[in-house]
């Protein structure tokens, strides 16, 4: 392709990655990196919610459900023994295909489990499942229903995880193994693994950034910009605004879900505070500060707000820190933080700057 | 079921199901005058109560509620006064945003405020044993407490928007803001009304409710969910419908509890607002055809 | 064969007759002009055909098939494309990105190939820009490319929304009010354009108040009143017709 004016912005985020990376190690603080790393998951939420709101214009309240079922259906899966169960049929051909694998717990009892990149794709699975059965009926509803509706979901998915047994109720899960991705390559958290983590999560975020902004500036893009703006319009156009609306959905779903298994699977657990409304609102907060609909917008303004978080900066004010943040970007800068009246005339000046 | 059972869940229905329409009521004073759907209506039930309790401690029982009643009232005009009035024709993200983030600081002040701890006002005749027989039934005295102020609330409220000149402006307000405007009705002080008797019926109700549900920095986000589903329920902005469906929702929840765990409690009411909106989003009683003319 | 064929075609909201019993055909490669004082329906008339809201009563029939149970996107992906009477252009999006929305029929790339930018997307992409430069080209407004639509004047959104409803290659196109809060200059353009769209091969349904444009370039006028069919006729026609200058100067004529 070339290195157009588009990539310019990849470019310098993945010089800033690495940048970042041998910095911690020269300097001797690596300890970052283990921030920096959930920072970069996190993120991954972001940038899909960034697509559902910013550009088909809906409203999610509760993608911190999807992240969770990611989280917890991996979770569950390579940690609940199936022993007991080895000689069902259905599990003896899971077994025979390679889909489980049998080991040994602190104690020494054997135990089986679903291996990690079985239980991957069975949560990216079931959140597709889910986000379809649900974007297809909440999609129809605009401005405050679309809100109470999505918001519902998500605490109907925290209730769950808070309720359910084979979930850990309240403590959640833990104890979730490594997830070999490639020979070499393992989400753990491993001490050892710190800067191979950091790279893969990085990368992540960035093969999530690259399809996204392909997507935003491609056929599909534009016809979710025009849902956003009319849909009457849009309509007219011939573009089936409920099918684009519930592709969206879905996509920023697994992008959520996706999160969800990876960071699951470097912290060794999930708990059901990762499914709360707090955090599905933090989400919308940084997309709303990063500008609605401008990707990179939402990608600095995640990166930088969730590793401050994680750095415990905000203290016990952290959501008191979010909640201002919400409503004084709501007050002053509805259009997001680089649209401040006094920054727009920087951003003018040195052109127009788009996603 | 025995009839002594059946009595028992009722009541536990009818007593959560009234603070469930006093919420629902809140929302709907606001949003007829507004066209926002306040998120922090939990905060001001939260409010009410921990603001009585407080005070509790330095005068009587009725003092405290009615100061606090006042605080809270006052709070939510401030809340008007200062977020809201100056914004020029906002969007309804906008406004969900805003809202959301107010209801998160009332929180983390409360939070900074009383802590963690759950607290509660003392009940108003006896102590947490004394009851009374109904059917059979033990209801403890602060449940016709709650019944019977929520039912003044109601009764009164509806006779306010009825015959009082201010009540007949707010509603003048709430069917056509620029008409009202035009009349000389001066609507930004009726705005700032409608959030302080919000707030303020919030609070009653977080008062009379504190001895049986308890009060902690946190209750606000359940009872506004609950509060919205039974606004659905009764159809947007209308106000008697909602005692129906709180009502309903209350008795609805109370009985789940023979065939759902309580830790689920809270999944049930809101699959009921998730079926509602998908299937009726202009509630069991209102007509769709008013429910197309409001524009989301 | 017609290309358009609408038989007794009513819709109603609430008590109010907005198109009452309407029939009317529209044979291929003509232009059809559509008038009536303000609120005689013609607007509710082209919601209607592009299925914008759902009719009472009648039919629609485009290219033979019937459509009056088709969703508006359906309908547009038939060949039917239209402006509106106020203008809706997509905001936050250039002039060209607006016609590229209009060439969403015309091109296939779904979720995944747009994400992946497969090749084929990518000459997809290209030829898609390349087509819609040539439409601004047409409506004489190339210089607006990369300009954010809703920063424009009046008369290039118009012509924005023009070229982006024949971006779409459609053998109909229905036109709402195009002349409306253009300028003499502006408006014998328009007329130009028109005549020039037509001998494209496209078929057009005008509603127009500019009674000037209508005589001009009409095959055929429909004259609706009160949401009922007044009279049908060709232009000179129309222009003697009785009931029509009685709808349009009143009974003054006679004084
Ligand atoms: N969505 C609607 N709801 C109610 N009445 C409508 C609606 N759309 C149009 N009308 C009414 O239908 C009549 C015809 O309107 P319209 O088709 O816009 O007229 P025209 O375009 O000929 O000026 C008018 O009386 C108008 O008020
Ligand atoms: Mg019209």
């Amino acid at each position: 392709m070339g290195i157009s004016k588009r990539n310019i912005p990849v470019l310098l985020l993945i010089a800033l990655v690495v940048i970042v990376q041998l910095i911690t190690a020269g300097t001797d603080t690596s300890f970052y990196l283990t921030q920096l790393t959930m920072t970069a998951y996190y993120s991954l939420v972001i940038i899909g919610l960034c697509l559902l709101m910013g550009y088909a214009g809906q409203l999610s309240l509760g993608h911190a459900g999807f992240f969770a079922i990611g989280g917890y259906v991996s979770a569950a899966l390579t940690t609940h023994n199936l022993i007991g169960l080895r000689h069902n049929q259905l599990i003896e051909l899971l077994n025979k295909t390679g889909l489980l694998s049998m080991g040994q717990d602190i104690y020494g009892e054997k135990i089986l489990t679903v291996i990690p990149w079985a239980a991957c794709l069975a949560a990216i699975l079931v959140t597709i499942i889910i986000a379809f059965a649900i974007g297809k009926p909440v999609l129809k509803l605009k401005g405050h229903y679309l809100a109470m509706a999505t918001l519902g979901f998500g605490i109907i998915i925290f209730r769950f995880a808070m309720a359910t047994e084979y979930f850990g109720e309240a403590d959640g899960i833990s104890g979730v193994p490594p997830f070999h991705l490639l020979p070499g390559l393992t989400v753990s958290g491993d001490f050892g693994a710190r800067i191979s983590n950091y790279y893969i999560a990085w990368g992540l975020v960035l093969l999530g950034m690259i399809l996204s902004l392909n997507l935003v500036n491609s056929r599909v893009g534009r016809a979710l910009r025009a849902i956003h703006g009319s849909e009457e319009a849009a309509a007219a156009m011939g573009i089936n605004a409920s099918r684009f609306k519930l592709y969206t959905f879905v996509i920023s779903a697994v992008f959520a879900a996706l999160a969800g298994v990876m960071l699951t699977h470097y912290n060794g657990g999930i708990g059901p505070s990762e499914a709360s409304v707090m955090k599905s609102v933090r989400y919308v907060a940084i997309i709303a500060i990063g500008g609605m609909s401008s990707l990179w917008g939402a990608l600095c303004m995640g990166v930088i707000l969730n590793f401050m978080s994680l750095r415990g900066m905000f203290g016990s004010y952290d959501g008191a820190v979010f909640g201002a943040i919400l409503v004084a970007m709501m007050l002053f800068a509805p259009d997001g933080i680089l649209r401040l009246p006094l920054l727009k005339k920087l951003w003018r000046k040195n052109g127009p700057a788009r996603n | 079921m025995s009839l002594q059972l059946f009595t028992q869940y009722l009541f536990s229905g009818i007593t959560y199901g009234i603070l469930y329409a006093i919420v629902a009521i809140g929302f709907n004073i606001i949003y007829n005058t507004t066209g926002i759907i306040n998120f922090a209506q939990g905060e001001f039930v939260m409010l009410g109560g921990m603001c009585a309790i407080s005070l509790h401690e330095y005068m009587p029982l009725p003092a405290a509620i009615l100061l606090a009643v006042i605080i809270t009232g006052i709070i939510g005009g401030l809340i008007e006064i200062i977020f809201i009035r100056w914004l020029d024709s906002p969007s309804v993200l906008r406004m969900i945003i805003i809202t959301i983030g107010l209801s998160i600081l009332i929180r983390e002040a409360a939070l900074f405020v009383w802590g963690e701890s759950v607290r509660s006002l003392p009940y108003f005749n006896g102590d947490a044993v004394t009851s009374v027989q109904i059917f059979g039934a033990n209801i403890s005295p602060q449940v016709l407490w709650v019944i019977g102020v929520c039912s003044v609330i109601v009764v009164g409220l509806s006779l306010f928007f009825q015959f009082t000149y201010a009540g007949r402006e707010m509603r003048a307000c709430a069917a056509n803001r620029t008409a009202a405007t035009l009349c000389g009705i001066n609507t930004r002080s009726k705005i700032t009304w409608s959030f302080m008797l919000s707030a303020g019926i919030g609070a009653v109700a977080g008062c009379v409710m504190s001895p049986i549900t308890y009060t902690q920095y946190d209750i606000g986000p359940g009872l506004a969910i609950k509060g919205f589903t039974v606004v659905i329920l009764g159809g947007l902005g209308n106000s008697m419908a909602a005692v129906a469906a709180g009502l309903l929702l209350g008795i609805v929840e109370s009985f789940s509890i023979i065939v759902v765990p309580m830790a689920y409690q809270e999944v049930i009411s809101i699959a009921i607002l998730l079926i509602v909106l998908f299937v009726r989003p202009h509630g069991l009683f209102g007509s769709s055809e008013t429910a197309c003319l409001q524009d989301f | 064969m017609a290309l358009l064929e609408i038989k007794n075609l009513s819709r109603s909201f609430g008590g109010l007759q907005a198109v009452s019993d309407i029939s009317f055909s529209l044979v291929e490669g003509m232009i059809k002009a559509v008038i009536g004082p303000n609120g005689a329906g013609k607007t509710t008339l082209f919601n209607l055909i592009c299925g914008n809201i759902p009719l009472s009563a009648g039919t629609i029939r485009f290219q033979g098939q019937h459509i009056e149970r088709l969703k508006s996107h359906q309908i547009a992906a038939l060949g039917m494309s239209r402006t509106f009477q106020n203008i809706k252009i997509f905001p936050g999006m250039t002039a060209l990105e607006n016609v590229m929305v209009g060439c969403h029929t015309r091109s296939r790339a779904g979720f995944i190939a747009a994400m992946l930018r497969l090749p084929q997307t990518f000459r997809e992409e290209r030829e898609i820009r390349r087509r819609s430069l040539e439409l601004l080209e047409l409506v004489e407004i190339p210089q607006t490319a990369d300009c954010e639509a809703a920063s424009l004047s009046f008369g290039q959104q118009r012509a924005v929304e023009l070229a982006r409803a024949l971006a779409a290659g459609p053998s109909l196109l229905l036109l709402d009010e195009p002349a409306a809060g253009l300028n003499i200059y502006e408006t014998a353009e328009l007329a130009r354009l028109i005549t020039k769209i037509k001998e494209l091969g496209v078929t057009i349904l005008l509603v127009e108040h500019d009674m000037s444009l209508v005589m001009d370039i009409s095959d055929e006028i429909v004259v609706l009143d009160f949401g009922r069919k007044l009279a049908e006729d060709i232009p000179a026609r129309i222009q003697q017709n009785r009931a029509v200058i009685q709808v349009y100067l009143g009974d003054d004529e006679d004084a």
